[in-house]
């Protein structure tokens, strides 16, 4: 009762010195607000945000892969795995937070547990279908030249999955950055943190900068993959009519 | 190169194929040799057994009973890669690796063997020169050339540790009439110079004329009816099902196997007044000259335009008539 009394007062947004847009119009976008906060809450957050999610892709592709690996090699493995990340996928994902808080508390390693385990269906998906997505007559004149099963895989299917993992790896990323902003609902950290700031004291410039970076992350992060897929992969752009 | 020989004799020793759950062997007790230096060519309908007997030599499938030799050796004794890549593989859909250069994929088996790099751009470019390519495609891709080049390429990885013999699943099977007939006399030009053990599966019989030295035709539950040249194939069938693979017109197959030149030849007249063609032509052409232009005979003339001889139809179907009788 009491705590809304205090709230229910002008909030006066801790956000340093209130002058200007910042004070007066809680315009949508506040240049000066962004110049003075970049390097105290913004830049801070960007950098958290690239963290988490480059550790949640990376951690869920280690596992992925092998999954994916195994159920290559022993094909009765490849549908509980799927079922198994399938359902991971289905969780809401503040369920899944809150789930996860008394067994790994308020912390980082929450977050990361959950962002992992919602990029493993697309990671496993994409890895199998791009390792089973070599064509039967390469796989046969490979064996017929006296390839072994691990030479195979390694010079042959492994490659020739790359467009299909990498095309995996660009969709983790993207949704990895994006469910990263609702992590900062169980502990202040990424870009989640001035978005649920800036929403919870309707200060709109806040919000709006965080989303705008989000965004602005994902675009990037996805056209560096493109980038490094198409140099790994020349043999996917040269195609001549004949 | 290394010191090994060029071709090994290929033995099948009654080898037996037989699937768990099939009363019938695909392949039933198949023995023949292959002298060294030979193309055999493996032929017959469907279900037949000629891909499985094939496929036996270089262990893709295992064999059930029996043993297949390698120059003495059963490839029963051998390590699996290391008989494979002593073998040459060609199959119809070339199965090249898209994602590697056509000088990557050529050097292939060289690098499995641990060839110096150098060693192996020079047998590329060997090799590429070889089946009528240019060095210059040792940096394509595979998706960058026609079907035929695809083809091509394939051979050369197939040859590119000089293996002493190759096994060849329909290579030519995928390619138009006209670009095929090519391959084949190319290939054919090339076994002359390289002369090695080559087993060679069709289920054309005019291929297997053509290509083989000797031709093994297999029959339903791969029992094999009939292994010799394509000359006594054609001139005395074993039994009624080589005589129906073989076709009607086996008398005219047989004249394509034989050229103006190699023939008697009648003196030629004077005044000769008629069709002409070359001793390269074979009695099939000849004969498909002559009743084409409404001539009992042709005339036999050099590069050079002199006349060799005359050759008439009833020659032609006396020739059949003298072997077949024979």
């Amino acid at each position: 009762m009491h705590a809304l009394v205090v709230a229910s007062g002008p909030v006066i947004p801790n956000f340093g010195h209130a002058t200007g847009c910042i004070a007066n119009d809680n315009a949508f976008f506040c240049t000066r607000w962004v110049r003075e906060h970049w390097t105290d809450t913004l830049q801070p957050a960007l950098i958290q945000h690239l963290w988490l999610t480059a550790l949640a892709v990376g951690i869920g592709f280690v596992i992925a892969f092998a999954a994916a690996l195994v159920a290559h090699r022993f094909g009765r493995f490849a549908t509980p795995f799927g079922i198994f990340s399938a359902f991971l996928y289905t969780i809401p994902s503040i369920a899944l937070f809150q789930l996860l808080v008394p067994v790994t508390g308020i912390t980082v390693t929450t977050i990361e547990v959950g962002l992992v385990g919602y990029t493993l269906l697309i990671l496993f998906r994409n890895t199998l279908a791009g390792l089973r997505s070599t064509p039967p007559e390469v796989i046969e004149a490979a064996r017929g030249m006296g390839l072994t099963r691990g030479q195979i895989l390694r010079r042959v299917e492994l490659p020739l999955a790359l467009p299909a993992i990498s095309a995996g790896v660009r969709i983790a990323v993207v949704t990895t950055i994006s469910l990263a902003t609702i992590a900062a609902y169980i502990t202040p950290y990424g870009l989640g943190k001035p978005i649920f700031d800036g929403l919870q004291i309707n200060y709109h410039t806040e919000y709006v900068v965080a989303g705008l970076l989000a965004i602005a992350l994902a675009l990037v992060a996805d056209g560096v993959l493109v980038v490094a897929q198409r140099g790994l992969t020349p043999w996917t752009r040269r195609r001549v009519a004949v | 190169m290394s010191a090994s020989q060029t071709a090994a004799e290929i033995v099948f020793d009654r080898a037996t194929k037989r699937y768990p759950g099939r009363t019938q062997p695909a392949v039933s007790e198949l023995s023949l040799t292959i002298p060294a230096g030979e193309i055999c060519v493996l032929v017959g309908p469907s279900g037949g057994g000629k891909t499985t007997a094939m496929k036996m030599v270089n262990r893709l499938i295992s064999i059930t009973e029996g043993d297949i030799t390698i120059d003495g050796t059963s490839v029963r004794s051998l390590d699996l890669a290391e008989l494979r890549r002593g073998i040459g593989y060609v199959i119809q859909q070339v199965g090249l690796f898209p994602h590697l250069s056509v000088g990557d994929n050529v050097g292939t088996v060289p690098k499995l063997l641990r060839w110096p790099k150098k060693r192996i751009r020079a047998r590329v470019e060997e090799l590429l020169e070889l089946v009528g390519l240019e060095a210059a495609d040792a940096e394509r891709f595979p998706s960058e050339l026609s079907g035929g080049q695809r083809q091509r390429v394939g051979l050369a990885r197939a040859l590119a540790a000089n293996p002493p013999l190759m096994l060849m699943d329909e290579p030519f099977g995928a390619i138009d009439p006209i670009r095929r007939a090519a391959l084949q006399d190319e290939f054919l030009r090339l076994h002359n110079e390289l002369r090695k053990t080559v087993i060679f599966v069709t289920h054309d019989i005019d291929e297997a004329i053509k290509m083989g030295d000797r031709i093994a035709i297999l029959q339903e539950g791969g029992v094999l009816a009939q292994y010799d040249t394509p000359d006594e194939i054609l001139a005395n069938p074993a039994n009624d099902f080589v005589e129906r693979f073989v076709g009607a017109d086996r008398g005219l197959k047989r004249l394509s196997l034989r050229r103006v030149g190699d023939v008697e030849l009648e003196p030629a007249p004077d005044d000769f007044d008629g069709p002409r063609c070359s001793p390269a032509t074979s009695l099939r052409d000849a004969l498909s000259l002559m009743l084409t232009e409404g001539a009992r005979t042709v005339l036999v003339v050099d590069d050079d335009g002199s006349s060799i001889g005359v050759l008439s139809v009833q020659r032609v179907s006396d020739l059949l008539h003298e072997e077949v009788t024979a």
